[in-house]
């Protein structure tokens, strides 16, 4: 199967003087699973449906390799899609449904039907082939869909929140399912979805968007561990978002959250001075103890809720601000509500952003962002 | 911006063409209408017309007339189909694929068949009112408002019925115990919960009764006699049995069509106000009928369908019955039958069908070109499309009819009389019914699928046929069916258009009464009423639910 890397330029999407996308652009490589996440709105299914061709292009240039495909109809791109809602034809059986694309490319009928059989195999639905899809469960129709998407040997994949319809327990097993095929047929998939847990298990980079503009482009860890903004640091995983400074004395960065003030590697150059910051420290990022025993961020249990593996503790610290941890459960007593505690911070760990929360401040922050071009 | 990729679109020059059509074929006649009205009778610009109108009580009272009755029709109507449609949709009724099927055969039967069993039954010389004075018991006239608010009721009960079963249908249960749980039940509840809920279907179900007994021209025409309406005016403005005016009866039209657009856009506002969405997750779960109300629901919802139903039967009963010109005498025959043989029967029939499938051929295929430009398309010229197919639903039939005269009457066009201009009027007047079907199935079959064809290299035109059509087959053909019966009953049009050649079933029944031939009359009229039956019962087939019925 041939695969494309995908090239979209300064792509510009608006309905009449609204617009979606402003100015975005995007590589993507040659059989990656690539995912365009967001919150709804944010404009990832219009970019999807724009490359599909199912959505006009106000601007830009779109490519697949060296082919510019802006005007290109959209039975002529050569791309496999797979919809929310499945999109299966109702009044086909699930064979008719899969062989419906290879007849359209008027192939020979043993070719059709021997290429539908390979497929139908490839997501083991081979012993539904002559039902009607009404018969189907969600989860065998989403294969349904994805093997008729797949036989045309297209040069992309697109999908567009394909697990968002089924059960919690079949859309883990159906993502598993997406990339063990997409791996072993090696096609460039690009896939949208709003679920960032989803996201991050599927893909091998990932897009984050936001009103239309891309915020992060990376690996997913690399954008759970150094996200490029405030918005990214609260959208991907959960975090707490506290007020503080950073203080620079005598070559030393420190921060300094209320009282506590603790020692931070790794400021980035440009702004190794003294500013007002946006910490972001995930639940996980705290050391919790009692008041008496550790130097920290003074606060005071309101709730504790244990859940197994790990106790979420919820705590206003002395500021008013509230914040939520999460710490291995212990044999011990899980503490109090009332119970007076001080805060630690993994400050390898944390996150640090400019006051208006644009900007990460520490070095390590990796993104494949064509920057320049968007806030040109 | 949107055009420039747009511009090759094959639908763009689809909906052109049809925006052409319609000019043609629909606007253009209607400026007609209003060209007319506003030149007097020696082809000078004047509103001469209009001031004769509303100076002469003679003809400003027609507009009274036809308020009055149409307003006491809509009332009585909502009032019979009510209770109905509560004891239909809230209790296990006995029967209702029964009650139901009559419903929707009084409702799509031909309107003045009504009118002409019931004069039978209860005019001057009618059984029921000799049976009465012979035992000393005057009943009084039938003719007039009284007359026309009895048949109309009769006829048009079962369009608030359907479309109440409906707004019931999707009441959640959940609502009707949640409120219970409040301490709302009874009667309480069926006004501040049922009625409210279903308030925007009982606007939209009112305004379609006033709508289609406002323009309705048989009913009146032949059982009102000097309390003239409207429609009734037109027509003999315009035809002329006491001198023509054509200006005159334009200027009626024109005010005729204003009165039913203004009634229309305030129907449009009030449902817009009362408008709200709602989640049907757990149906009414319908109760057992017990004891003396159970029975007293039943009788009521037989009583009524039997009596909407009635008039057909009893024509049907006479067109068997021994006849000589008007007189009925004891004994069955077919007589009638022969009789109407003589009178043009087998033309009729023939023109009836001919007239009819050729109108429905062409109804289908703008319908679904239509409903696919509405529903998938969208923009400026699919919703113009929308709204100029719908005009002709809310518009009196002779006003279409006299349209359609002044435009294509003269040369070079000189279309009246023929079958061209009869199929013309079939498809304005009976497109809607397909079209609305079409368009609410097409909107229930996603985007998704039409785009995953595309996107499997399927062509639009190859989408269109082995895809998007087939899933819309169910909305097309009841809608079709609906048109089909609507276009065999059809009257107040062709009464203006017709000519001995293209003369159809229901204008020759319409004809026969007219020339005092009752037993004809009948004969023609059952004929009518089997082939109406005949289509429902193929309809109820196919349908799969009754939310199937757009009326």
């Amino acid at each position: 199967m041939m695969s494309v890397n995908i090239i979209i330029r300064n792509a510009k999407k608006a309905y009449g003087d609204t617009v979606i996308i402003p100015n975005l652009s995007l590589d993507i490589k040659e059989g990656e699973l690539f995912t365009l996440l967001g919150p709804s709105g944010c404009g990832k299914t219009t970019l999807l449906r724009m490359i599909a061709g199912f959505n006009s292009i106000e601007g830009g240039d779109f490519y697949f390799n060296d082919k510019r495909i802006n005007d290109l109809d959209p039975a002529k791109r050569n791309i496999g899609m797979v919809f929310q809602n499945y999109a299966i034809f109702p009044h086909f059986t699930v064979r008719k449904n899969i062989e419906f694309g290879l007849k359209n490319k008027k192939l020979l009928a043993d070719e059709i039907s021997s290429t539908a059989e390979e497929y139908m195999k490839l997501v083991q639905i081979e012993q539904f082939a002559n039902r009607m899809p009404e018969k189907l469960s969600g989860g065998q129709q989403q294969r349904v869909a994805l093997a008729r998407a797949l036989c045309i040997k297209p040069d992309v994949l697109l999908m567009d929140e394909p697990l968002s319809n089924l059960d919690a327990k079949l859309r883990v097993e159906m993502r598993t399912v997406i990339k063990r095929i997409q791996n072993s047929v090696g096609i460039t998939c690009v896939y949208v979805t709003h679920d960032q847990e989803e996201a991050m298990a599927i893909s091998d980079r990932i897009a984050i968007m936001n009103a239309g503009v891309i915020q992060q482009i990376g690996r997913p860890k690399a954008i759970y561990q150094r996200p490029a903004n405030l918005f990214v640091a609260t959208f991907i995983g959960r975090t707490n978002i506290l007020d503080g400074k950073l203080v620079v004395e005598e070559g030393q960065a420190y921060l300094e959250v209320q009282e506590f003030k603790t020692k931070i590697q790794a400021v980035a150059k440009d702004h190794f001075y003294s500013q007002d910051v946006k910490i972001s420290i995930r639940p996980e990022e705290f050391f919790l103890n009692r008041e008496d025993v550790f130097e920290g961020v003074k606060g005071v249990v309101k709730d504790a809720i244990f859940l197994g593996l790990n106790t979420h503790y919820f705590v206003v610290l002395n500021s008013g601000e509230e914040v939520e941890i999460i710490q291995e459960s212990t044999i011990e007593e899980t503490l109090e509500k009332g119970t007076k505690i001080s805060l630690g911070i993994n400050t390898v760990k944390t996150n640090v952003f400019t006051a208006d929360g644009k900007q990460n401040i520490l070095t390590g922050v990796l993104t494949d962002h064509l920057a320049q071009s968007e806030e040109a | 911006m949107m055009f420039r990729h747009k511009a090759a679109d094959i639908w763009t020059w689809v909906s052109i063409a049809l925006l052409v059509l319609f000019m043609v074929f629909l606007i253009f006649p209607l400026f007609g209408v209003l060209k007319h009205s506003v030149y007097d009778n020696d082809d000078n610009l004047s509103l001469v017309q209009f001031k004769k109108f509303f100076g002469n009580r003679y003809y400003s009272s027609t507009i009274g007339n036809s308020f009055k009755v149409t307003i006491a029709v809509t009332i009585v109507s909502l009032l019979l189909a009510l209770p109905f449609s509560y004891f239909y949709t809230f209790y296990n009724l006995k029967g209702t694929k029964f009650l139901f099927v009559v419903s929707i055969l009084c409702v799509m039967s031909a309107p003045f068949i009504g009118a002409y069993a019931w004069i039978m039954l209860l005019g001057r010389s009618g059984v029921i009112t000799r049976a009465l004075s012979s035992v000393g018991i005057n009943i009084g006239s039938i003719y007039g408002f009284k007359g026309i608010l009895l048949v109309q009721s009769l006829k048009f009960f079962p369009l608030v019925f359907i479309y109440m079963n409906g707004a019931f249908r999707n009441i959640d249960n959940s609502l009707m115990e949640a409120s219970a749980n409040l301490g709302c039940s009874g009667v309480k509840r069926f006004f501040q919960i049922v009625m409210r809920l279903s308030m925007p279907t009982l606007l939209a179900a009112a305004l379609m009764v006033f709508m289609r007994a406002f323009a309705d021209y048989g009913t009146p025409g032949l059982i009102g006699e000097g309390y003239r309406t409207f429609p009734v005016e037109i027509y003999s403005q315009f035809m002329g049995e006491n001198g023509q005016n054509q200006n005159f009866a334009a200027a009626i039209s024109v005010f005729a069509v204003v009165v039913t657009a203004v009634i229309f856009l305030i129907q449009k506002w009030a449902t817009n106000r009362f408008k709200f969405t709602m989640n049907v997750m757990h149906p009414i779960q319908k109760k057992e009928p017990h004891g003396l109300s159970g029975v007293l629901m039943h009788g009521y919802c037989y009583l009524l369908v039997i009596l909407g139903f009635l008039p057909n039967l009893y024509i049907a009963n006479l067109s068997f019955r021994n006849c000589d010109g008007s007189i009925f005498k004891p004994g069955y025959s077919l007589v009638n039958y022969q009789n109407a043989l003589k009178r043009l029967l087998v033309r009729s029939i023939e023109n009836t069908l001919l007239q009819g499938f050729i109108s429905l051929a062409i109804i289908i295929v703008i319908s679904i070109l239509i409903a696919f430009l509405v529903v998938r398309k969208g923009g400026l010229i699919s919703n113009t499309l929308d709204t100029m197919s719908m005009l002709p639903y809310i518009m009196p039939g002779s006003v279409i009819g006299i349209a359609l005269v002044f435009a294509f009457g003269p040369k070079p066009w000189a279309l009246t009389g023929t079958i061209w201009v009869m199929i013309l009027n079939l498809v304005i007047r009976r497109m809607p019914y397909t079209i609305r079907s079409a368009t609410a199935r097409l909107m229930q079959i996603p985007l998704s699928i039409d785009e995953v064809a595309r996107s499997l290299g399927a062509s639009k035109l190859k989408t269109l046929v082995k895809i998007t059509v087939p899933l819309m087959s169910s909305g097309i053909i009841s809608g079709a069916i609906l048109s089909w019966v609507a276009i065999i009953t059809e009257i107040s049009g062709a009464i203006i258009l017709y000519s001995n050649k293209t003369i159809n079933l229901t204008v020759s029944t319409y004809v026969s009464v007219g020339r005092g031939r009752d037993g004809v009359a009948c004969a023609f009229a059952t004929i009518v009423t089997a082939l109406t039956i005949i289509s429902m019962v193929l309809f109820l087939a196919v349908s799969k639910s009754e939310d199937d019925i757009k009326l």
